[in-house]
C-alpha cells in the first residue's frame, strides 16, 4: 500500500496516457465518452417503450430519466470489466521489463473509465437541468454510491485482470458476462417488477447502487440502506480479496505472461 | 543506510520449458497432479529447469559489479529477481534504497503519445515523481538532442531516435542502485560512447551499478569487480579482470574436430613463451599454434589468421602463403603445426582470433574456426581504437 503511494504519480500518468491514447486521432474526441453511454440510453428507452405499450400506458419523462441515469454508471461498469480484463497483457512489455507495482494497470484502467463516467455525468445533468427534473439534496447520495460501485469494480477488475493474465479464458468469460449482463441488472427495468422475487435481483451488487441512483436522481428519495450496504460490504469485501490474491501471483507475472 | 546495497542469498529459480498452460483444461490436471503430490514439492518436473542454482552475491554501497557469461547462463534473469519483475523459487534477494533499470529503455514509449508527452510518461515508470521530471525536463531534451521533434508522436521517430529519447530519461533517473542490461548494444557508435561516459558519471557520484554485458571491454573499463555465471551457477566472483580472463579460456577450451572435411583446424593455442595465456599487456609477444589434420590427402593448403574485435571489424589478418612461408601438403590422418608469432601492439580490449585453411589457387576454403580463441589486451595508458601507438606526453 506504501509502495502505491510512492507510484500514485504514475498511476496518474497511467490513467492519463490510458485517457489521451484512447481518444487520440479520433474526430469526435472526447465527445465518445457521450455517445457510448447514449446508444444504451437509446436501447433503454426502446425498451421501456415497448413496456409502456405492453402495459397499454404512454411513456412519460421519468421513464426516460430512469434508464439515462441507470445506463451511464452501467456503461462504466461494462467498460471497467473489458478494459481491466486486458489491461496486464496489452502492457506485457513494462509488466515484464521494468518493476512497478503491477495494481497500477488495473487501477488506472477504473480511472480511466470513470473520466468517463464523469463526462457523461456532466452532460446529463446539463440535459435533466434543461428538462426540469430538479434537485435536492438526496443528490449527494451519488457520491457515496459511485464510490461503492468504483471499489466494486477495482476489486473485479484485480481479479479479471490478474485472471487473464494466466488464462486467456477469463478474457472471453468477461466479454460474454458483460454482454449478457445487463439481462440479469435492472437497467431496462426495475426490479419491483418482480415483486416477490426482487431480492433475487438485488443479490446482484450492481443493482442497489443503480436503483439508488435512480431513487435519488429522478425521484428524489433516499436509496434502500440495507441494500446499499450489502453492496458495500461485497465491493470491500471482493476488493480486498481480490487485491490478496492478486499481490500473492504478483510474482509470477512476468514469466507467465 | 546499510553498507550492502544488494543482498542475493541462495537464490533458486526454477522454469518451464515449453508452453505454461495457456487454458483451463490445461490447468485442472496439474492442479490434481500438484494437490496429489502435497503442495511444496521443490523436485524438477520433467519439464522444468533450474535457470538458477544457489546463486549467492552481495554489493556493496558504491560497488560496480559486471555480470558475465554465455548465452543462458542466466545473467538477465538475475538482474529481473534483483528488479523485482520476477520472484525467486527459493532463497531471497534484498535491496537497500531504490532502485532503477536501464532495461531496454524503449518498453515504456507509447507510440501514440509525443516525444513531450513520453518524457513524462517514462520518467514515472522508472520511478521519478513528475515534479523531479518538470525540473529536469531541458536537461532530458538536451541529452537528447530531440527538441525539434518533441511535440511529434514517437510513432513517426526513427529507431535510434527511439533509443536517445529512451536513454535520455532513464540517465536522470537518480536512483541507489541502478541495474543496466546490454543497453550499450544499441545505438550507433556515438550513442555507445555516451552512454558508456554516462555509466562511469554515475559510478563516480558514488551510485552502487550492477551491469550486465557482452561487451567485455566495456565491463573491464566500468567495473572492478566482476561476477561469472554459467548454467545458473555463480563460477567465479572477483577482480574484473581475472574474472573475464576465466571467461575467455573458457570460451576457447573445446577442441575442434571435423570428420567431414579434408582437412580441417583440429587445435588452436596461444601462448606467451611457453605457457598457455589469453591475457597480454599490449606490447607483448604472443604465439599462435593452430594444429592442421587432414582425412583425405590435400596439397597447397595455406594456413590464415586473424584478429576481429569486440564489433566484428577485422583488426589484421596473414596467411603463411602471404608471409612467402608456402603451403602445408597433408597425408590422410596426417597432422602438422603452424606457428604464428605476433606482436600484440593493440589498444585495450578482446580480440577475437579466426583460423582458416585455404586453397589459393583453386579459391576454395576448407575449413574456418571463428573465434578459435578470444585474447584480452590490456595496458596501463587509456589508449581507445584500436591500433596502440605507445603515447607519451614530452616535457
Amino acid at each position: 500500500m506504501n509502495e502505491l503511494l510512492r507510484y500514485r504519480d504514475l498511476l496518474w500518468m497511467m490513467t492519463w496516457r490510458d485517457i489521451r491514447i484512447k481518444y487520440k486521432q479520433s474526430i469526435l474526441g472526447v465527445m465518445w465518452a457521450v455517445l457510448m453511454p447514449a446508444i444504451i440510453v437509446g436501447a433503454g428507452i426502446l425498451v421501456k417503450f415497448a413496456l409502456a405499450r405492453l402495459s397499454a400506458r404512454s411513456m412519460d419523462l421519468q421513464d426516460v430519466a430512469t434508464v439515462s441515469v441507470k445506463a451511464i454508471p452501467w456503461a462504466f461498469v461494462v467498460a471497467s470489466l473489458r478494459f481491466t480484463s486486458t489491461s496486464l497483457i496489452s502492457n506485457a512489455t513494462l509488466v515484464t521489463k521494468i518493476y512497478m507495482p503491477r495494481e497500477i494497470f488495473p487501477l488506472a484502467a477504473v480511472a480511466s473509465q470513470l473520466f468517463d463516467l464523469t463526462v457523461a455525468c456532466v452532460v446529463l445533468t446539463a440535459i435533466f437541468s434543461a428538462a426540469g427534473i430538479g434537485a435536492s439534496w438526496q443528490l449527494l447520495w451519488i457520491l457515496p454510491l459511485v464510490g461503492v460501485l468504483v471499489i466494486l469494480m477495482v476489486g473485479l477488475g484485480l481479479l479479471v485482470s490478474s485472471g487473464s493474465l494466466f488464462f486467456r479464458d477469463v478474457k472471453y468469460i468477461v466479454e460474454v458476462l458483460v454482454t449478457f449482463a445487463i439481462f440479469f441488472t435492472p437497467v431496462f427495468y426495475d426490479s419491483e417488477m418482480f415483486g416477490e422475487q426482487a431480492f433475487l435481483l438485488k443479490l446482484n451488487p450492481v443493482t442497489p447502487i443503480l436503483e439508488g441512483l435512480s431513487r435519488t436522481v429522478v425521484f428524489h428519495r433516499p436509496p434502500e440502506i440495507f441494500w446499499i450496504s450489502y453492496s458495500f460490504i461485497v465491493a470491500v469485501a471482493t476488493c480486498g480479496a481480490s487485491y490478496l490474491l492478486f499481490k500473492k501471483v504478483e510474482p509470477s507475472f512476468a514469466e507467465c505472461i | 543506510m546499510p553498507e550492502i546495497a544488494l543482498g542475493v542469498h541462495h537464490v533458486y529459480k526454477k522454469f518451464r520449458k515449453g508452453e505454461v498452460y495457456d487454458t483451463l483444461r490445461d490447468l485442472i490436471p496439474s492442479l490434481v497432479t500438484r494437490v496429489m503430490r502435497n503442495g511444496s514439492n521443490p523436485a524438477l518436473s520433467n519439464r522444468e529447469f533450474w535457470a538458477l542454482q544457489d546463486v549467492t552475491f552481495e554489493v556493496k554501497r558504491g560497488e560496480a559489479v559486471g555480470i558475465i557469461g554465455h548465452n543462458g547462463a542466466g545473467k538477465s534473469t538475475v538482474l529481473k529477481l534483483l528488479t523485482g519483475i520476477m520472484g525467486p523459487t527459493t532463497g531471497n534477494v534484498c535491496v537497500h534504497g531504490s532502485l532503477s533499470s536501464l532495461i531496454e529503455i524503449g518498453a515504456g514509449l507509447h507510440p501514440d503519445l509525443t516525444g513531450r508527452e513520453n518524457i513524462y510518461l517514462i520518467g514515472t515508470v522508472l520511478g521519478m515523481r513528475r515534479h523531479q521530471i518538470k525540473r529536469k525536463f531541458d536537461e532530458i531534451v538536451a541529452f537528447s538532442e530531440l527538441e525539434e521533434f518533441l511535440d511529434t508522436p514517437v510513432k513517426r521517430y526513427s529507431s535510434g531516435m527511439h533509443a536517445r529519447l529512451g536513454f535520455s530519461v532513464a540517465a536522470h533517473v537518480e536512483p541507489d542502485v541502478l541495474v543496466v542490461d546490454e543497453v550499450l548494444s544499441v545505438g550507433d557508435y556515438v550513442f555507445q560512447s555516451k552512454c558508456i561516459q554516462h555509466m562511469k558519471d554515475i559510478i563516480r557520484r558514488g551510485a552502487t551499478v550492477v551491469f550486465v554485458s557482452h561487451h567485455l571491454k566495456a565491463v573491464a573499463d566500468l567495473c572492478h569487480r566482476c561476477i561469472l555465471l554459467d548454467r545458473g551457477r555463480v563460477l567465479k566472483d572477483g577482480d574484473a579482470n581475472l574474472v573475464i580472463r576465466e571467461y575467455l579460456a573458457r570460451g576457447a577450451e573445446k577442441t575442434l574436430e571435423d570428420t567431414d572435411k579434408e582437412v580441417y583446424v583440429s587445435r588452436v593455442v596461444v601462448r606467451s613463451g611457453d605457457r598457455e595465456c589469453l591475457r597480454f599487456d599490449a606490447g607483448d609477444v604472443s604465439i599462435v599454434d593452430v594444429e592442421v589434420g587432414a582425412n583425405s590427402a590435400c596439397s597447397k593448403v595455406a594456413v590464415a589468421i586473424h584478429l576481429r574485435d569486440e564489433v566484428g571489424l577485422e583488426v589484421f589478418s596473414t596467411s603463411t602463403e602471404r608471409l612467402g612461408k608456402g603451403t602445408l601438403t597433408l597425408k590422410p590422418g596426417e597432422r602438422a603445426h603452424v606457428r604464428f608469432r605476433l606482436h600484440l601492439h593493440l589498444a585495450r580490449g578482446t580480440y577475437h582470433l579466426g583460423v582458416a585453411l585455404y586453397r589459393y589457387d583453386i579459391e576454395k576454403r576448407y575449413d574456418l574456426k571463428f573465434p578459435s580463441a578470444s585474447l584480452y589486451v590490456g595496458d596501463v595508458r587509456d589508449v581507445r581504437g584500436i591500433a596502440n601507438l605507445y603515447p607519451e606526453v614530452l616535457e
